[in-house]
C-alpha cells in the first residue's frame, strides 16, 4: 500500500473535484461539483482504481409509458372507446362501429381482437353483440391497471402486471423499456481521509512550454497513475500473409536464391505440357483447374514446342514418353498457374548452360485450384518453389537445400518419403515436426526434374532439384490460425491486432 | 490419387502389421492413412496401378521388405483352338484395341468378388481416365461361347438388357436411360457406331466402355472361370492393365489362359507376361541419389522393387506402367535403399542472392504506406458476378466453370477491397487501407485475338475521408518516389461529378482518385464517405519496366 501522501499526490484535477463531496450520495457529488456525466463516472473511476472507492453500479429495467401510452393514459385505450360504444347500442353493424369509434384501421382490429378474446362480445352476421355483464364492464382491465400505475421498475412487477405487460408489449408504444444505470459509492479506509476534505493542490499537470520558461526550484508535479489504461493505438501494418512471405524470402535470399517471378495467368503449354503433364491428366480437368473462357494463349519459340511435343509423343534420352498425339491447340488454353512450378520452367527455358550455371532461383507465389472454400479448402494458396542448377547434383543435396530452409522456418527436425509427381523422379514428400504439437505436418513435394523436362528447356541433361511445397501451413500454423479463410478474411480489427513474426 | 482399404486379416495372413512394418508403409512410398480394428487405408499414387489390388500391394510390399524378391514370374497356358477374339476394323474409328484373357480354376467368395470389382473400378478411374483411355469387363466364362468378335455397330441394332435392368434396350436407349450410361455417355455420343463384344451365338457381352450384359456379365461365387478384356486407345497401356488383372487372380490361385487376337492387320496373343529390359549405368545411380552403391547392392536393390538386374540392364515386370526412363529405376534403388537413409548434405554451390526488382518497388511503396499509418489488405484475386456488375465490370475475365461464387478475375483492387469495407462495418473507424497486387484485363490484339493482361496496381481507400485526404497520400508517396503528378477532371459513374480525376504522370494516366458517389456507397451497404486512389504501379516508377539483370 503506498503512503496516503502520494495517493493524494496523483489525484487529478477533476478527482480532487468531487473529493470534497465524496460523503454525499452520487446525484449531489454531481450537482455540487458541476461535472457532466462522463467526467463524473471518469473520476470515480479513477478514485477506485486508486483504492479510496468501491463503485456500486446497478442496472434497472424501469417500464414507462410510450407515446400512444401517455395518450391512452388521458383518454381510453381503444378497446374500453370501442366496449363504450357497444354497451350504449348492444347491437351494432360492424362498419359502423368503425365509423362512428373514429378508431384507426389498426386500433379497431386490435380492440376487437381483445374484446373478442375476453368473451366481452360476439361477432355474428357482420354485427357485434354485447356479451358482457355490467360488473365486466365497469371493471378495469389489467393492462388499464398497469397503464396508470407505471413507471415501474421490471424486476418488482407483480405476475398480473406481468401478464398485462406482455400484452401490452405486442402493441406499438404503449410501454417503453428505459434502461437506468445508478451508481452508488462506498468510501474504502484511505477514501475516508479525504473525503469531505478540499484538497488544495500547487501540483503541476502538464509540461508545457509556459512550464519549462518559469520553472522554478521546489516546484513539484503531480503524480500520474502509470497503471491506468491509456486509449488504443493502432500503427499501420503490412498484412500479416506479406510478413510471412518476406520472412521466407528473406531466408531464400540468404542462402543465395535469386527470384523468379512471371504472371498468375499462364498457358497450359508452361503449367503442365513443359512439365511432362500428359494432355489426359486428370489435373488438367476443368474440376481442378481454372481456365480462362474463350482465351487462348501464346506459345513459346517452335523449336521448344516442338522438343516438347516429341518428348510426349515418343520421348527424349531414350524415354518412352507417354505416347499419344499432343494438342498443340491444348497447350494454348490459359490457366491460372495451379503451381509456381510453371515458373521454373520458364526460367529453365531462359538459361544459357554454357555462362548461367551453377544457378539457384526461388519463389514464393499465389497459385490457384478450382475448389470450394471451407476451413481446410480454399482456391487460392501459396506455394514456396525452388531449384537448383548444376552439374553433379544429387538427391542428397536436394534434401540438404531443404532441411535448411525449414530450419531456419523454426523446424528442426524434416522428415522425407517417396512421394510422385509427373515432372520429378525420384520425389520427394517433406514432413516436418511441429515442436510444439509433436506432430508431423505434410508439407508437399520435391524432387529431381526428369529428362523430359531438362532436355526441351536446357537443351541438355544437368540436374535441376526442384521443390514446390503449400506455404498456407506455415502461414496458419504460426498465425495459429485454425481456418483458412482466415487468411484471406480481412478483417481489420484482426489485421490490427496480428502479432509481429519475431522468430 | 486414390486411397485403398484392405482387409487388416487379409494382409496379415502375408505380412504382420507390428510396429517397424507400419513405419515402412510411407518409406515405401504409399502413405500410410490409417489403420482401424479390420482395415488398413493407404494412399496409391497414380503411377503404380499395380499395386491398387491387395494382392499386388502384397507382391511388391513383401519384395521390398526382403521376402520374395525378384521379378515374379506366372505360368501362362498356351491359347486353345476357341480361345480366340476377332477384331473387326469397324472399331478402328471409336475404340480400336482391345486385350483379352482367360483365368481359370478360379474360387471365387463374395469378398473376393467385391476386391476384384473395386480393382476394376479404382483401375477405371486412374490409370481408364474414368473409362476414357481403358474400359475393362469381366464375364463368367461358362455363359458364354467362344470365339468373341470385337466389332462396331449402328446403336440402334445394338440390343441386349444391360446390367441391373430387365428390358431389351439398344444402343441409344443406354445412353439415354440407363443410369450408367447417362454417366459416361459423353464417350460415345458423337460416333456414328458404338463397340461391342458378341459371342459366337451372337450374344452381346458388353458395349464398352459404358456396360456389360446383364445376362453374361455378372461374376458370381459360382464363377470358376471368366473372360477378361480392357479395350481403348493406346495397345501398350491396355496390355499392361490387363496384366495388372490376371497376375492379381493369378495371386488369388487363377491360371492364366492366353488368347489369340486376330486383328485385321496384325496377330496378337494376349495377355503377353514377357518382361521388358532397360538399361541402366550404375554411374548415373550414384551420381543422381548421392551415393557410393556398388554393381552388388544396385542389384540387390532393385530385386527388393521387383526388378531383375543383369549385365547393367534391368528387367522390368510386365505389369509395371511407370518405369518410362532410368530416373524410374533410380528412385527405386532410392526407395529400396531407405529414403530414411538418405543423409542430406548441402552442397557447395556458391551463387548470390538476388530479390526481383518488381518485389523490392512494391515493398518500398508498402513502407511508405505503412508509415502514413495505413493498414494493409490482401484481397481475392477473384470476384462475385454481382461485385463486377456493382462496379461496371463487363470485361472482366471470365474462369470456366468455377466451384465458387467467384466467377471473375479482379480488374481492379477497387472492387475487393469495396467488398472488405463492406465487410468491416462494424469495426473501428477510421479504416485506411491499401493493397498492392494484381489485377487483370484483356487486350484486343486484333479482331478475334484477345489477351489477358495482368498489371500490378495501387489501391488506398480511406473511411471516412474526402478528396483531400487522398490527395495528401498521393503527394506524399510521388514526393517520396521523386514524381511529379497532374490531375485531370474525370467522368466516373462510380464517383462525385467535379470530385474525380485521372493521376497523369510522364503524361500518360495512371490511375484515378475520386470521392465515391453516395449510390456507389449504398449500392455496397457502406454507410461512411470514401475516398480512394487507384494506380498502375508499372507507370508509376520508371524503373519498373526495365528488364530484369540476370
Amino acid at each position: 500500500m503506498e503512503s496516503l501522501q502520494k495517493t493524494i499526490d496523483k489525484l487529478s484535477p477533476l478527482e480532487r473535484k468531487i473529493a470534497p463531496f465524496l460523503n454525499l450520495p452520487v446525484k449531489e457529488i454531481k450537482e455540487k461539483s458541476g461535472l457532466d456525466n462522463t467526467s463524473l463516472l471518469r473520476a470515480l473511476k479513477f478514485l477506485e482504481s486508486k483504492g479510496l472507492i468501491k463503485t456500486n453500479t446497478e442496472k434497472k429495467r424501469i417500464i414507462a409509458l410510450g407515446t400512444n401510452g401517455i395518450y391512452y393514459k388521458k383518454n381510453h385505450l381503444p378497446e374500453r372507446s370501442l366496449l363504450i360504444l357497444i354497451e350504449n347500442r348492444k347491437v351494432i353493424p360492424l362498419e359502423e362501429a368503425k365509423k362512428i369509434s373514429k378508431l384507426s384501421e389498426n386500433e379497431f382490429k386490435v380492440s376487437l381482437g381483445i374484446l373478442k378474446s375476453k368473451a366481452m362480445i360476439e361477432l355474428k352476421n357482420g354485427k357485434i353483440f354485447l356479451t358482457a355483464s355490467k360488473e365486466e364492464i365497469t371493471k378495469k382491465t389489467l393492462e388499464e391497471q398497469l397503464i396508470e400505475s407505471l413507471p415501474l421498475e421490471e424486476s418488482k412487477l407483480q405476475p398480473e402486471q406481468q401478464f398485462a405487460l406482455q400484452n401490452l408489449k405486442k402493441r406499438k408504444d404503449i410501454v417503453e423499456i428505459e434502461e437506468k444505470t445508478t451508481t452508488a459509492i462506498n468510501l474504502t479506509d484511505s477514501g475516508k481521509q479525504i473525503a469531505g476534505k478540499r484538497i488544495e493542490s500547487h501540483l503541476i499537470e502538464e509540461v508545457t512550454p509556459e512550464v519549462i520558461k518559469n520553472w522554478k526550484r521546489g516546484n513539484k508535479f503531480r503524480r500520474y497513475d502509470l497503471n491506468s489504461n491509456a486509449p488504443v493505438l493502432y500503427g499501420g501494418k503490412k498484412h500479416f500473409v506479406n510478413k510471412a512471405i518476406e520472412k521466407g524470402k528473406r531466408i531464400w535470399l540468404d542462402m543465395g536464391f535469386k527470384e523468379m517471378s512471371s504472371t498468375i495467368t499462364q498457358t497450359s503449354f508452361w503449367n503442365f505440357d513443359a512439365l511432362f503433364t500428359a494432355q489426359d491428366h486428370p489435373v488438367r480437368e476443368l474440376q481442378d483447374t481454372f481456365f480462362l473462357k474463350d482465351l487462348k494463349g501464346n506459345l513459346p519459340e517452335k523449336k521448344l514446342v516442338d522438343e516438347v511435343k516429341k518428348t510426349h509423343e515418343q520421348g527424349v534420352d531414350k524415354s518412352k514418353g507417354w505416347q499419344y498425339s499432343w494438342d498443340e491447340e491444348e497447350s494454348k488454353r490459359v490457366v491460372l498457374r495451379t503451381h509456381t512450378t510453371c515458373l521454373s520452367a520458364k526460367t529453365l527455358a531462359s538459361l544459357d548452360v554454357k555462362k548461367d550455371l551453377p544457378a539457384k532461383f526461388f519463389s514464393i507465389g499465389k497459385c490457384f485450384r478450382n475448389e470450394t472454400v471451407d476451413w481446410s479448402h480454399g482456391f487460392e494458396f501459396y506455394q514456396t518453389e525452388g531449384i537448383v542448377v548444376d552439374k553433379n547434383l544429387s538427391l542428397r543435396n536436394l534434401l540438404g537445400y531443404l532441411k535448411e530452409f525449414y530450419k531456419k522456418m523454426g523446424f528442426e527436425k524434416v522428415r522425407f518419403a517417396p512421394g510422385y509427381f509427373p515432372y520429378t523422379e525420384p520425389s520427394v514428400e517433406i514432413n516436418v515436426f511441429h515442436p510444439e504439437k509433436k506432430v508431423w505436418i505434410e508439407l508437399g513435394g520435391a524432387g529431381i526434374f526428369r529428362p523430359e523436362i531438362t532436355i526441351p528447356l536446357l537443351g541438355t541433361k544437368v540436374p535441376v532439384l526442384a521443390w514446390g511445397q503449400g506455404f498456407d501451413r506455415i502461414i496458419t500454423d504460426h498465425y495459429q490460425i485454425k481456418d483458412l479463410r482466415e487468411m484471406y478474411s480481412n478483417d481489420l480489427s484482426d489485421l490490427r491486432k496480428k502479432q509481429v513474426w519475431m522468430k | 490419387m486414390s486411397n485403398v482399404k484392405f482387409d487388416k486379416k487379409e494382409f496379415e495372413k502375408e505380412v504382420k502389421l507390428t510396429d517397424e512394418i507400419i513405419e515402412k508403409i510411407p518409406l515405401f512410398g504409399t502413405p500410410l492413412e490409417k489403420i482401424t480394428e479390420d482395415e488398413i487405408e493407404i494412399e496409391i499414387f497414380p503411377n503404380r496401378p499395380d499395386i491398387l489390388s491387395l494382392q499386388g500391394y502384397l507382391r511388391s510390399f513383401k519384395a521390398f521388405l526382403g521376402k520374395e524378391t525378384g521379378l515374379k514370374k506366372y505360368k501362362t497356358q498356351k491359347p486353345d483352338k476357341e480361345y480366340k477374339v476377332k477384331i473387326d476394323s469397324s472399331v478402328k474409328s471409336v475404340r480400336p484395341f482391345t486385350a483379352c484373357a482367360i483365368v481359370k480354376n478360379l474360387q471365387l467368395s463374395d469378398e473376393k468378388i467385391k476386391e476384384l470389382i473395386d480393382l476394376q473400378e479404382k483401375l477405371h478411374i486412374t490409370i481408364g481416365r474414368n473409362r476414357q483411355k481403358i474400359a475393362i469387363g469381366i464375364y463368367p466364362l461358362e455363359k458364354i461361347s467362344l470365339p468373341i468378335r470385337y466389332e462396331a455397330r449402328n446403336p440402334k441394332e445394338i440390343k441386349f438388357i444391360p446390367l441391373g435392368e430387365t428390358n431389351v434396350m439398344d444402343g441409344n436407349q443406354i445412353l439415354s436411360k440407363h443410369p450408367t450410361g447417362r454417366d459416361y455417355a459423353h464417350l460415345l455420343q458423337e460416333k456414328s457406331i458404338f463397340p461391342v463384344f458378341v459371342d459366337s451365338k451372337d450374344n452381346i457381352l458388353s458395349m464398352p466402355p459404358i456396360i456389360n450384359s446383364n445376362d453374361t456379365g455378372k461374376v458370381s461365387v459360382e464363377t470358376k472361370e471368366v473372360f477378361i478384356e480392357c479395350s481403348g486407345f493406346h495397345l501398350e497401356t491396355i496390355q499392361k492393365t490387363l496384366n495388372i488383372i490376371v497376375t492379381t487372380l493369378a495371386e488369388m490361385g487363377g491360371k492364366i489362359c492366353q488368347m489369340s487376337l486376330d486383328y485385321s492387320d496384325k496377330k496378337l496373343i494376349t495377355p503377353d507376361l514377357s518382361s521388358e529390359k532397360i538399361k541402366i549405368s550404375l554411374e548415373n545411380v550414384n551420381s543422381l541419389l548421392g551415393l557410393n552403391l556398388k554393381e552388388a547392392e544396385v542389384q540387390k536393390l532393385l530385386s527388393r522393387m521387383g526388378h531383375d538386374y543383369k549385365n547393367k540392364s534391368v528387367e522390368i515386370a510386365p505389369w509395371r506402367t511407370d518405369i518410362l526412363h532410368e530416373v524410374d529405376l533410380i528412385e527405386d534403388i532410392a526407395i529400396a535403399h531407405g529414403y530414411e537413409k538418405l543423409i542430406p548434405e548441402m552442397p557447395s554451390v556458391s551463387t548470390i542472392g538476388e530479390e526481383s526488382l518488381k518485389a523490392k518497388i512494391k515493398s518500398e511503396i508498402a513502407e511508405i504506406l505503412t508509415g502514413l499509418g495505413l493498414t494493409e489488405i490482401s484481397a481475392y484475386h477473384l470476384i462475385k458476378k454481382q461485385e463486377a456488375e456493382l462496379n461496371n465490370l463487363q470485361d472482366a475475365l471470365e474462369l470456366e466453370n468455377s466451384k465458387t461464387e467467384y466467377k471473375y478475375l479482379r480488374p481492379n483492387l477497387l472492387t475487393p477491397a469495396l467488398r472488405i469495407l463492406s465487410e468491416n462495418k462494424d469495426n473501428e473507424y477510421p479504416q485506411e487501407i491499401f493493397e498492392i497486387g494484381t489485377v487483370f484485363t484483356t487486350e484486343k490484339r486484333n479482331k478475334c485475338e484477345t489477351r489477358v493482361q495482368e498489371n500490378q496496381n495501387l489501391a488506398i481507400l480511406l473511411t471516412p475521408s474526402n478528396i483531400t485526404k487522398i490527395k495528401q497520400i498521393l503527394d506524399y508517396l510521388t514526393k517520396s518516389i521523386g514524381l511529379q503528378y497532374k490531375i485531370e477532371e474525370l467522368n466516373d459513374p462510380l464517383s462525385i461529378e467535379g470530385r474525380t480525376a485521372s493521376i497523369i504522370i510522364g503524361g500518360k494516366p495512371i490511375g484515378r482518385m475520386g470521392e465515391l458517389h453516395p449510390e456507389t456507397l449504398r449500392s455496397w451497404g457502406i454507410k461512411m464517405p470514401i475516398s480512394y486512389l487507384e494506380i498502375s504501379l508499372e507507370q508509376l516508377t520508371p524503373s519498373w519496366n526495365q528488364p530484369e539483370k540476370d
